[in-house]
């Protein structure tokens, strides 16, 4: 599992780049929803989000799921391209596949990589 | 390119042939509505009618059937639905009349909806019942809606929170997300009953009710149904039955008396309507006293009493604080009600309770044939159906191979992957109509195809072998969503 | 009777094999009190009494084929159905089926349905069609949902013309109690002369949805492009409630912009049935299909490289969305939808527009013939296909009463719904009436 050390993680699997602001979700969700074939984003620039604010919805060919927010912040930018090749969150989930990017984002309850490198193993059965 | 099994219709077309044809027209000709308002095309099949009939059939051979074979599908009760209940649904009396005829020349099939009423009553302990809901899910929207109505007229606004066990159908949750409402997830406790500690801990004057299904989706009984009614009910809650699994206690018990507010009935599994490959269906709604001024409007009542001499005078009342209606019309009269009456009336009294009996029978026959072979994580006497994991220690064979397994042996799969809170469920529902010989052959299918998950896994995984078609893609079918075989003009589906 | 096929010795072996006595021995887990109440239902009928107590039951009712000549529309119409359309639909394989679960045997659902979906996609002109829904007023009430979940809720006002079906109207309104919607349009005291033009009044920024019908429930037909258009202006999406006959002959509702296409497909091979079942079908665009409630079927191949079909999105449905879903709807209405592929294919494109066109002809032709009576009249002077409002010389009620006693079954009572139009009826003519039956009317009315 691919779990890059420089952005901060939720227990709900979003990922949150400090540097960027930019928002997504992580590796072991997008193995857990598998083929991923539908993705909304429910948020639009310039509107302001409280932690744990629905921003996405994600649906797969057996699942689906809500994207919640990390950070409290403004929406300073959505990636308008994702909705029209949902796949890129299967291949490339911590990159083209950001969702939104937060300005002066307050970070909620977040791990870092180890933290959530350990949390992911312990819901493994 | 892939291989095609049977064209389309539309494949099959040719420009020119025809099939049914009508008559010339007898009354003088008059000029077609401006061009402006008319169609330029109209693309749709040309064939003749042998080349439909034989289309129509191959398509057939492809289905498993419940006339085909055993269907052992957990909470969709795939019986034996009986030949005469295709006659008396197709009489000409019942096929040709307008659901807006007056009542006056609608009389037996207003009589036949009125005895179906009271007989549901009196099946299920309730005090009204409305026939108008297509399906269960619309039954159960149409229960949810009541019991939204019945707080709100007695000022009642604070309550938003529905419990639900965490066994529940997904339609439960769903048709809550319809109101508004929040859903609280009751979980089960070890013997698949609710936990009545966590429900104790959520019952309070926020409560809309509880929707639960009993027995439930583990095939379970709650050994504590009166203690879980009687918390909901000292909260100010509701009591929603999900009737799904009714076909476990006709003649056993009746919802009304244990203390239900609402349930659904489900005509198409406990009163033998054909399932027809996914509806239609018919879902009637029963309920308490204190509901039953909120059943959708109308309903079928006696406007003018009759004697000795003459029937009474059937016609339509509605509820005083009615919902509203459901649905266009009365429901499903024809395809639904009256091969359920014929059925009912068919069973009478004592053959309504060996139905149940022997779906109970049935399925605790199968669960004791299967016990020692795969793990049955609530292990108790169940109702007319069972859960039981499809995995082995060590083995990566999982529920869905073990399903795709039982195609070669000719049986249809279980239920896959519900109830959520069973690891690699398989729900098993074997019905009353089935013989020993059928249960046995199907257990020992099931006992092989577990010896083969240690000796042959890969057989498994690669099921079914022995049926017309394989596995399907179903990443590809959702990514290039190909939803239709003859583009519409102008349109690029690409896009 | 019963269909259980267990034999006395059976299941005494059964019941040893699982470690009780007696089938009451089961039901221990039941509150005793309440266990095995005695169900005051009458005895049983063998198969030969149900057979003639349902025949009696039947035989009370006066029907269209044997007793009465119908001029009675408004939502449900009285059609050919050729013989073969039946004959499939008892094909064991296909009514005993359950839901397409395990596509690898249930390939004759899954492709009949998706040859539906083909059907009212090419009909309607829309990219997608679903595998429908439990009726044209339902079909309706989900374009509504539709609506709502692709404004995420942040427009809550519909406005819905007045000569949308009463029924329809009524559903929606029910359907809707919990979603706080603002709804427009939906009085029947308004101008009902004014057309769909006026409706643009009521349309503004926070409106979700606009739903109209065609041809509408007077029977006129408008085209909606221009309304369709200024609506699109404000935001709103369009719902157009179709009759599937009538489409047959006349411009798609798609090619006038419409977002949503919604109708009663029971014209198409289903029997009256007294209200049901019938088929609701509900079309749209492809960018609003995860929105969309229903099942739907899409192709795919399997693993051995043959075309094949399969329930397709299905996280959008509510065994995986629960509470989150669009709606909550599980079945559609399987069999009736292969009824209507079967209709169509056989009638195909030719017979169908006869069809069409026969509903048109003598629809006109009775109109004419009936606008001639004297004190009587057509109400509307737009475009018709086959119903039309007759206005009458004295209450619809009473013009209706007097029709049965001479064995025809009048028009609908508009009075019923819309207070200014006591005396209008509306009256459907479809290729089952005669000339013979229209003149019929026609020398009834003039005697009255």
């Amino acid at each position: 599992m691919n779990t890059p050390s420089n952005l901060k993680y939720t227990k709900s699997d979003e990922w949150f780049d400090p540097a960027t602001g930019a928002v997504g979700i992580t590796d072991y969700a997008q193995s857990q929803l598998s083929d991923i074939v539908f993705v909304e984003i429910l948020v639009d620039a310039g509107e302001e989000l409280t932690v744990g604010k629905p921003i996405a919805s994600v649906e797969s060919v057996k699942a689906s799921s809500e994207i919640y927010s990390p950070v409290a912040g403004k929406v300073s930018a959505v990636n308008a391209d994702l909705s029209n090749a949902p796949e890129t969150i299967n291949s490339d989930a911590f990159g083209a596949a950001w969702m939104i990017k937060v300005e002066g984002g307050t970070e909620g309850d977040l791990m870092d990589a180890a933290a959530y490198e350990a949390y992911c193993a312990g819901r493994e059965h | 390119m892939a291989t095609i099994v049977e064209p389309t219709i539309f494949e099959l077309s040719s420009p020119g042939r025809t099939g049914v044809t009508m008559p010339a027209s007898d009354v003088p000709e008059t000029a077609l509505p401006p061009k402006e308002l008319l169609r330029s095309d109209l693309p749709l099949p040309e064939l003749a009618e042998v080349d439909v009939v034989r289309h129509y059939m191959k398509l057939s051979s492809f289905n498993y059937s419940v006339d085909s074979g055993f269907y052992p599908l957990g909470s969709c009760t795939m019986k034996y639905n009986p030949k005469i209940n295709e006659d008396t649904c197709r009489l000409p009396g019942f096929l040709f009349t307008h659901p807006l005829q007056p009542v006056e020349t609608v009389q037996g099939n207003l009589a036949l909806m009125f005895e179906m009423q009271e007989w549901l009553k009196e099946i299920s302990g309730f005090a009204g019942v409305t026939l108008q809901p297509a399906a269960g899910a619309h039954g159960e929207f149409t229960g949810v809606l009541m019991m939204a109505a019945y707080h709100k007229l007695r000022g009642d606004t604070k309550r938003t929170k529905m419990l639900i066990p965490d066994a529940a159908h997904g339609t439960n949750p769903a048709s809550v997300g319809m109101l508004g409402y929040s859903v609280v997830t009751i979980p089960s406790d070890e013997r698949g009953n609710v936990d009545l500690k966590a429900l104790a801990a959520a019952c309070d004057d926020t409560v809309v009710g509880m929707m639960l299904t009993n027995p439930n989706t583990l095939g379970m009984f709650d050994e504590h149904i009166e203690e879980v009614v009687k918390l909901v009910k000292d909260c100010g809650g509701l009591m929603y039955g999900d009737g799904a699994n009714l076909n476990a206690l006709l003649g056993i018990v009746r919802p009304g008396d244990l203390g239900f507010d609402v349930m659904h009935f489900n005509l198409h599994k406990t009163f033998a309507v054909p399932h027809g490959g996914g509806g239609p269906g018919s879902g009637p709604v029963g309920v308490s006293q204190r509901l039953a001024d909120f059943l959708p409007s109308p309903l079928v009542g006696i406007i003018e009493e009759g004697d000795d001499e003459t029937a009474p005078l059937y016609g339509f009342v509605t509820p005083k604080n009615s919902i509203g209606r459901m649905k266009a019309f009365h429901g499903h009269f024809g395809g639904g009600l009256v091969r359920s009456y014929t059925y009912i009336a068919m069973h009478g009294p004592d053959g309504l309770k060996d139905i149940s009996q022997y779906a109970v029978l049935n399925a605790n026959y199968l669960q004791a044939r299967l016990r020692d072979t795969y793990h049955i994580p609530y292990d108790r006497i169940c109702m007319h159906e069972f859960v039981m994991e499809g995995r082995f220690e060590g083995s990566d064979v999982r529920a869905l191979d073990i399903s795709k397994r039982l195609m070669d042996y000719n049986f249809h799969p279980p239920t896959n992957y519900f109830p959520l809170i069973v690891h690699e469920a398989l729900m098993i529902e074997p019905t009353e109509t089935e013989n020993k010989d059928t249960l046995d052959s199907f257990a020992d299918a099931l006992i092989k195809i577990a010896e083969e998950a240690k000796t042959q896994p890969n057989l498994l995984h690669e099921a079914p072998i022995t049926t017309k078609f394989g596995r399907m893609d179903e990443v590809k079918a959702a990514r290039e969503l190909v939803l239709c075989c003859w583009l519409p003009e102008g349109y690029d589906l690409s896009k | 009777m019963t269909y259980i096929p267990i034999s006395p010795k059976e299941r005494d072996a059964m019941l040893e094999t699982i470690g009780v006595k007696t089938l009451d021995d089961l039901f221990e887990a039941i509150p005793a009190k309440h266990r095995f109440p005695e169900l005051s239902l009458p005895p049983a009928l063998t198969e030969m009494e149900a057979a003639a107590h349902l025949g009696d039951m039947a035989a009370t009712n006066e029907n269209v084929r044997e007793h009465l000549v119908s001029f009675l529309g408004a939502g449900a119409y009285h059609h050919y159905v050729p013989s073969v359309v039946d004959h499939m639909l008892r094909r064991g394989e296909f009514y005993t089926a359950y839901t397409p679960y395990q596509p690898e045997i249930s390939q004759g659902t899954l492709q009949a349905i998706f040859e539906y979906q083909s059907i009212m996609s090419n009909l309607t002109g829309m990219e997608v069609s679903n595998a429908s829904h439990y009726d044209g007023a339902t079909a309706t009430a989900e374009a509504v949902s539709l609506a709502y979940a692709q404004f995420r809720g942040k427009r809550k006002k519909i406005v819905m013309s007045p000569t949308v079906h009463p029924q329809y109207r009524e559903v929606i309104r029910t359907y809707s109690q919990g979603m706080g919607l603002q709804e427009a349009g939906d009085d029947p005291n308004v101008d009902l002369e004014a057309g769909p033009e006026s409706l643009m009044a009521l349309v503004d920024e926070s409106t979700m949805l606009v739903v109209v019908q065609y041809p509408d429930f007077f029977g006129r037909i408008y085209d909606y492009t221009k309304l369709i258009e200024d609506a699109h202006a404000k935001g709103a999406m369009v719902c157009i409630v179709a009759n599937p006959t009538a489409l047959v002959m006349l411009k798609t509702p798609a090619s006038m912009g419409a977002d949503i296409v919604v109708g009663e497909a029971q014209p198409f091979g289903i029997p009256l049935w007294y209200g049901g079942p019938y088929l609701g079908f509900f079309t749209t665009r492809k960018n609003y299909v995860h929105k969309m409630a229903g099942r739907l079927v899409g192709e795919t191949a399997d693993v051995r490289g043959n075309r094949s079909y399969v329930l397709t999105l299905t996280a959008r449905e509510q065994h995986i969305k629960r509470e989150r879903a669009t709606s909550n709807i599980c079945t559609n209405q399987g069999l009736l939808a292969l009824a209507a592929a079967v209709y169509v294919s056989t009638l195909g494109k030719t017979g169908l527009t006869q069809v069409a066109n026969l509903c048109y002809q003598k629809a006109h032709y009775a109109a004419k013939e009936l606008g001639k009576i004297k004190g009587f009249s057509i109400q509307y002077a737009e475009p018709f296909f086959h119903e039309f409002v007759l206005r009458c010389p004295k209450p619809a009620s009473e013009v209706n009463k007097y029709l049965l006693d001479n064995g025809v079954l009048g028009g609908y009572d508009l009075g019923q719904d819309y207070p200014s139009m006591k005396n209008h009826l509306l009256v459907a003519v479809t290729e089952m009436n005669s000339k013979d039956e229209i003149d019929t009317l026609v020398e009834i009315l003039k005697e009255m």
